[in-house]
């Protein structure tokens, strides 16, 4: 093996352009790989981190009925905050949130949102709650960007909100936007109108009434309270997850062509070199070495290509995997309409793991590329290679 | 001197598909050869000296008969068993060099002392010995493609000289040659042979080698037509 492994590294070496050619193909797919998959941890990372300062905490008890994708539900699905909630409500270590259903009249035009109550003293989320205690003959009222962009919604603008009350009553009130803030959760923002809670429990004759509360301390699982049951942080990013898995799927063919890419020069290189090397191949059987150990010689040779791509990947990819955890990625287009967290900057996120899994994958693809032609070199008869007959 | 047999053969036939048929390139050879020789296969193409002297290089094995070399029937050798006799034992000289191309000399002669696990300050000393020996002691650090043809075959000797084997077997080793370098490379070769005891076993029909053998044996059609001896 020791002296595979140098003849290998003196025939790469000496192949020269032919080697290095493959070498940077091969080592472009390590670092796009390594970078795209990286991305996607990032972005699954930050997507979370979002959702938990935004929205989620580090866990939430949801009223029984709530389904935050059935609307028909929304109305029924609250309760009183139990007793056993004050405590952990007055530590500011739960914040909890009234949601119903409503329509807003922007401009003349009908549209239908989420109502949500929520304290503005809470500072448990990054949500501006506070800006909720402003001032106003109008009902106060925040939205996300997103809402406001899709709603021509500016800062100051008055419109009306309806909704139904407990009793079924139809009311409704004008509101003034308060305050616009910016989020990457589309969940805290598309079609929602966030008001004060208090407000918001009369209007609907809910008093001290909740549909969710949003927790500060992470618990992997709290018994149910009342009508409340707990949902810990990995259900509530499950969608998240489920998503990322979505794009990776799809990432998975971009890499699968990338590696087909490499892999088909690394297939050629060996073919070729069977083809031309015919005279070589004999020599070694000529001065000692057995067939297989041919064979062994030029799938190291094809493996050795992987090792040199992954040095070569290692000087400009290190570089630029630091650049791009730094200075992230743009993406070219508004992402707060995607339905889900996606940061308008994403920060990649490689770990050791994945770097060696990485690696490891494509040194063995190279490896097995390499050996299914050079099997041929096992059928051939020396003395035929030896006067280059093979065809 | 020469005494010890390290070849013999008896009713050696070799046969070769052909279409639906088979061609005999051997027909039946019977020989003998011993240590120091400095023999030769002398015949027109196609009269069986190449596929003898590969059969001999246990290369290719014999379709009937026997051929013993160092004492192994090479008929009975397994692949690996082969390429050991190959290794230890014998050296090959081909008609175009057969050098490693991206390799350099001293890399190229350095190889078949690699394959037998020499240090590399054994291996340092016996690649310079021998390419001392054929006088190209200087382009060490050349690559083939910056030689010239004599230059070449000169590498080669060195390579198949540097493990001291016992036996080398040399297929049309002037047939690139000019009649200069020619002379050159058999003059060396002879010295090899008289200096390391080396038994040296050509495949050739070019004249210049015949005038250097100790011993011709001429082929025909895949027989042996007839033999000779220099007088010394």
């Amino acid at each position: 093996m020791r002296i595979a492994l140098k003849l290998a590294y003196r025939n790469l070496i000496g192949a020269g352009l032919r080697t290095w050619l493959n070498v940077i193909v091969l080592s472009f797919s390590f670092v796009m790989i390594i970078w795209a998959k990286g991305l996607m941890v990032g972005w699954d990372n930050q997507a979370k981190t979002d959702m938990e300062q935004w929205e989620i905490g580090k866990g939430q008890f949801w009223h029984e009925q709530y389904d935050p994708y059935d609307a028909f539900s929304i109305n029924n699905s609250h309760a009183p905050i139990p007793e056993a909630f004050q405590s952990e409500i007055e530590n500011k270590t739960m914040v909890p949130v009234l949601i119903a259903q409503g329509t807003l009249y922007p401009q003349g035009r009908m549209q239908s949102v989420r109502i949500k109550g929520i304290p503005p003293d809470q500072t448990l989320l990054k949500i501006p709650a506070h800006k909720l205690d402003t001032l106003s003959d109008a009902l106060p009222a925040i939205v996300g960007a997103s809402m406001a962009h899709s709603s021509h919604l500016n800062k100051g603008d008055r419109v009306i909100l309806r909704w139904r009350d407990n009793k079924g009553t139809f009311d409704a009130t004008e509101i003034e936007i308060v305050d616009i803030f910016p989020t990457n959760v589309p969940t805290v923002d598309v079609a929602q109108v966030w008001i004060n809670l208090e407000t918001m429990q009369e209007k609907l004759l809910l008093p001290n009434e909740a549909t969710l509360f949003s927790l500060a301390n992470a618990e992997e699982n709290r018994s149910s309270v009342e009508a409340f049951h707990y949902k810990n942080r990995k259900e509530l990013t499950a969608e998240i997850d489920a998503m990322v898995k979505t794009k990776s799927k799809g990432q998975s063919m971009f890499y699968v062509i990338l590696m087909a890419l490499a892999m088909l020069a690394i297939f050629d290189t060996q073919v070729l070199s069977i083809f031309r090397r015919q005279k070589e191949i004999g020599t070694y059987v000529a001065l000692g070495y057995t067939r297989q150990q041919v064979v062994g010689l030029f799938t190291v040779e094809g493996a050795m290509h992987a090792i040199l791509a992954a040095v070569v990947a290692a000087v400009y990819g290190v570089p630029f995997f630091i650049w791009q955890a730094h200075a992230g990625m743009k993406l070219p287009m508004d992402t707060s309409e995607f339905g889900m967290a996606i940061a308008p900057v994403m920060y990649p996120i490689y770990s050791i793991s994945l770097i060696i899994s990485t690696t490891l994958i494509v040194l063995l693809t190279t490896t097995l590329v390499s050996y299914w032609p050079s099997r041929k070199i096992a059928r051939m008869s020396p003395t035929d290679a030896l006067r280059g007959k093979i065809q | 001197m020469e005494t010890a047999s390290i070849i013999q053969t008896e009713h050696l036939i070799k046969r070769f598909p052909m279409g639906k048929g088979e061609f005999t390139a051997l027909k039946g050879i019977d020989l003998q050869f011993c240590t120091g020789e400095f023999t030769g296969l002398i015949g027109p193409s196609g009269s069986g000296k190449t596929t003898l002297l590969n059969i001999l290089g246990s290369l290719d094995t014999p379709s009937d008969g026997e051929a013993v070399v160092l004492g192994k029937s090479i008929k009975k050798l397994n692949p690996r068993e082969s390429s050991q006799l190959r290794k230890k034992s014998l050296g090959f000289i081909f008609q175009s060099y057969n050098l490693l191309q991206v390799h350099t000399v001293f890399e190229n002669v350095e190889f078949p002392l690699l394959l037998l696990n020499f240090s590399a300050s054994e291996r340092k000393k016996m690649v310079m010995d021998a390419l001392e020996w054929v006088g190209i002691a200087d382009k060490a650090k050349s690559k083939p493609p910056q030689l010239s043809g004599g230059e070449c075959q000169r590498v080669a000797i060195a390579r198949a000289m540097v493990k001291k084997p016992t036996l080398v077997l040399a297929d049309e080793p002037t047939a690139n040659l000019d009649a200069a370098n020619s002379h050159n490379i058999l003059q060396t070769m002879e010295k090899l042979n008289r200096e390391l005891k080396t038994t040296f076993l050509f495949a050739t029909h070019d004249e210049k080698v015949i005038g250097y053998l100790h011993r011709k044996i001429f082929l025909k059609d895949g027989l042996v037509d007839h033999e000779e001896w220099k007088n010394n």
